[in-house]
């Protein structure tokens, strides 16, 4: 029994999760209007089957998914379509979306069992009923989930992990989730084990989530194989290849997914989702949020239902302070900032964080003095300073031969460095300049989508 | 992009217009910046600064046995140092505290009785060629004040071999500090002493080894305390600001390397705590080889460097034609740093099974 499950080098930023891991969750009641973008995943955008002027009710499709590797979109709230419109998402871009004028009087009662009950479906049925109901990763990287549920041609999955490391700072959605509805996330890992074929799981969990780890142990079912396990509290934990080194003690080899490991991961607010979307019968129309940080005045976990916009769950949680100064989708290590008020929280976000102007990065930046500390941090074991060193240059080539493909942007390296060089972003910009570059030289093929490593 | 998204034609061509502000947002702007948004507590020029800060009792230590000649000696060297990198380096480049230590350090390489001009020039040759030149802080290929220091002994090989012996008053200069620029300074009034390592290599003599420890001995300002150099390093490394795994192993591998000869023949070879705390080795090994800018970035890489100055050190000591060797050694395994680093990338995560799963 090895004592310590973890994995080399990363980082401890300061994790700032008593704003609210003690807060339970609540439900957020209905917006006046919920804008929902047809890409909310991973994959290619999903296609409207609604015209303005319909009228839907609660978990009525509104755009279909297009192709396996998507997902559809529902409605999260009982009204009129007022638009497909482009409209601000919160990857930075305008893309297609739903608008809904919420009713203010409907009862938001959904159609009786939109997704068919559980028993007695085989996997195929699993994994169709899953990608009806729209669920994605919830961790961030909103990999459509049915995806994952296939179980590989040429490799058996014999372990399911399940993601509950949490290790991005602020958020606590996957804690109290699993603090507050430990059946629920194994009810999910029973559907997964089912689809999979998996004869084992294991809930890999950060040890600064005691009650999570006691509340889930208490709740195993008799007649799963299923472990949790407490992991070391460092930053990456939640990735995928960080997770499966920490449980299995094995290394993904580079270049290759982990199911070539016998591995599948999931994310442990993805699986309450499933068993709920199962349980209830209603897709995937509201999410849990972690709307938190010290630039807002009352930090909550959020029930939200699906489209809601940005601008209404921070008044909900009683405004901005007036030090705030970045508003972020997702976690500060790897969350996108946001500029605009009007963005609507989709499937994949996981935390609404608002940093005030002391957290916040300066702007100034020194040269790279080799201290090596990035080395140290980079759980990949890359040699960051080299690469951004070869970033400045445009190598991009030769940051390729050097495993550029590998880094996950985890932002370990640009955390401690004490230049304050953005490396992360010099690497996500090398990686696009070889995206295009690959595309000039292979002519007019998509590439296929990256890996979905979410450290959730 | 201009066609209406969504269901067949079916939707009209909108564009957003922003919705009712509220009671938030009326004027309000958000940073946009990328990821992570979380910053460390490291910063570079807080690590100038405190290595700044651990030099002082070093200085405080050489002040002690030298007087203050070694405050002028190391004042002028910093003076030509942080004057250079004011008139010449980058807007604001001084206040990153960078300049300061090569300033010390500089000061720290030479004797007490250095005339002030001689060091000030240094100092500013240090910054100027040993820094500037490859583009300012952190392009140096060479450690400047070890530069520095090289420049000066290739200039003025008497001065800075000029060993002051310690005077009847504390007050005493230990040599003509005030001389002016290329006048022949004046006979040092002190009887100049010889160093440790200048002893044993031309004299065939011993010093005792607690004097060298506490640092009671002839020598360049900073050749003298192992304890209190020690005791900084220490510091620095506790703090991160310095990795151990370079004294360790130049401390290591002097050690043994010295350990080895001293057993074949022990009348002609130092015993190997002498080599440890005698001259500059200390000094070296803990502030000028841990330079970060000029050592190694991998940790394999310190190690390999830190072995190749121990090797270097006791061969230049004790086959080389000068009794010290610490500056070249050094020198000599910066310019190698570059090819150390190449051939000891990390192995990155997941490689190694990958060549297992592929016959």
């Amino acid at each position: 029994m090895r004592l310590s499950f973890g994995f080399a080098h990363g980082v401890h930023p300061p994790d700032a999760k008593e704003l609210t891991n003690r807060l339970p969750i609540r439900r957020m009641p209905f917006p006046d209007e919920v804008v929902l973008p047809l890409r909310q995943h991973a994959g290619k955008a999903a296609k409207a089957v609604v015209r303005p002027g319909d009228r839907v009710e609660r978990g009525d499709t509104l755009a279909t998914a297009d192709g396996f590797i998507s997902s559809p979109v529902h409605a999260s709230a009982a009204g009129r379509v007022v638009g497909i419109d482009w409209w601000p998402h919160p990857d930075g871009s305008m893309q297609p979306a739903v608008r809904v004028a919420v009713d203010r009087y409907a009862p938001q009662v959904p159609r009786p069992r939109l997704v068919p009950d559980w028993h007695g479906l085989t996997p195929q049925q699993v994994v169709r009923a899953v990608q009806d109901a729209g669920v994605v990763g919830l961790g961030g990287a909103a990999f459509p989930t049915h995806v994952k549920l296939v179980p590989p041609k040429d490799a058996r999955i014999e372990t399911i992990i399940i993601n509950g490391a949490e290790c991005e700072p602020y958020l606590t959605s996957d804690h109290r989730v699993m603090v507050e509805y430990p059946e629920r996330v194994h009810f999910g890992v029973r559907i997964m084990m089912h689809a999979l074929g998996a004869p084992r799981a294991v809930i890999g969990v950060e040890k600064n989530k005691p009650d999570a780890i006691a509340a889930l142990r208490a709740a195993v079912p008799p007649d799963l194989d299923v472990t949790v396990l407490p992991l070391t509290v460092k930053y990456p934990q939640g990735a995928e290849k960080m997770l499966i080194k920490a449980v299995t003690g094995l290394e993904v080899p580079s270049g290759t997914l982990p199911a070539s490991a016998g591995v599948v991961v999931q994310n442990a607010g993805s699986a309450a989702c499933l068993a709920e979307v199962f349980e209830t019968g209603l897709p995937l129309v509201e999410r849990i949020v972690t709307i938190t940080g010290h630039g807002l005045k009352r930090p909550a976990n959020l029930i939200v239902p699906v489209g809601t916009k940005l601008r209404d769950a921070i008044e909900f949680c009683g405004g901005l302070t007036d030090d705030a100064e970045e508003i972020l989708f997702g976690g500060p290590m790897m969350g996108l900032p946001q500029a605009n008020l009007d963005v609507p929280i989709t499937k994949g976000t996981s935390g609404v964080v608002v940093l005030t102007k002391a957290e916040c990065r300066a702007a100034v930046s020194y040269p790279c003095i080799h201290c090596g500390y990035c080395l140290d941090a980079c759980p990949m074991f890359l040699n960051p300073s080299m690469l951004g060193d070869l970033a400045g240059k445009g190598r991009y080539d030769e940051m390729a031969e050097m495993h550029l493909a590998d880094c996950m942007l985890c932002g370990s390296c640009a955390y401690v460095c004490p230049s304050n060089i953005p490396l992360s972003q010099l690497f996500q910009l090398s990686k696009a300049a070889l995206r295009r570059g690959a595309l000039i030289n292979q002519g007019p093929t998509v590439p296929a989508p990256a890996t979905p490593a979410g450290a959730a | 992009m201009s066609a209406a998204p969504g269901a067949a034609g079916a939707a009209r061509a909108a564009t957003y217009t922003p919705g009712p502000r509220g009671t938030i947002g009326a004027v309000r702007r958000f940073l946009v910046s990328a990821s992570p948004h979380l910053k460390g507590p490291a910063s570079t020029p807080r690590i100038m600064w405190n290595v700044v800060g651990s030099l002082l009792p070093i200085v405080g230590a050489a002040t002690y046995f030298f007087g203050p000649s070694a405050l002028l000696v190391i004042a002028a060297g910093c003076l030509g140092a942080a004057l250079t990198e004011r008139l010449f380096g980058k807007s604001g480049s001084l206040w990153d505290g960078s300049a300061l230590i090569t300033g010390i350090l500089l000061g720290l390489t030479l004797p007490a009785g250095m005339p002030m001009w001689m060091a000030f020039l240094g100092g500013a040759f240090a910054i100027g060629f040993g820094k500037l030149l490859f583009g300012g802080l952190g392009y140096n290929i060479f450690n400047p004040a070890l530069l520095g220091r090289a420049f000066l002994q290739a200039a003025f090989p008497v001065a800075i071999t000029t060993w002051p012996a310690q005077p009847a008053s504390w007050w005493a200069l230990r040599g003509d500090n005030f001389a002016l620029p290329l006048m022949q300074a004046r006979a040092a009034d002190a009887i100049t002493a010889a160093t440790p390592l200048g002893l044993m290599k031309f004299g065939g003599t011993g010093t005792g080894l607690l004097d060298l420890f506490v640092g009671a001995t002839g020598g360049s300002l900073g050749e003298t305390s192992a304890a209190v150099i020690l005791l900084c390093g220490a510091y620095l490394a506790l703090r991160g600001y310095l990795n151990w795994r370079i004294p360790a192993s130049i401390l290591a591998t002097v050690a043994l390397f010295a350990a080895a000869l001293h057993a074949v023949d022990a009348a002609r070879y130092a015993s190997a705590p002498f080599m440890l705390l005698s001259g500059g080795l200390m000094l070296g090994a803990v502030f000028m080889a841990t330079d970060m800018v000029t050592a190694p970035v991998t940790n394999r890489g310190r190690w390999l460097f830190g072995a190749g100055v121990g090797v270097l050190v006791v061969i230049i000591r004790v086959w080389g034609g000068l009794p010290e060797g610490v500056m070249y050694a050094i020198l000599l395994m910066n310019a190698l740093v570059p090819s150390i680093n190449r051939v000891t990338q990390p192995r990155v995560f997941g490689t190694r099974a990958a060549k297992e799963a592929t016959p």
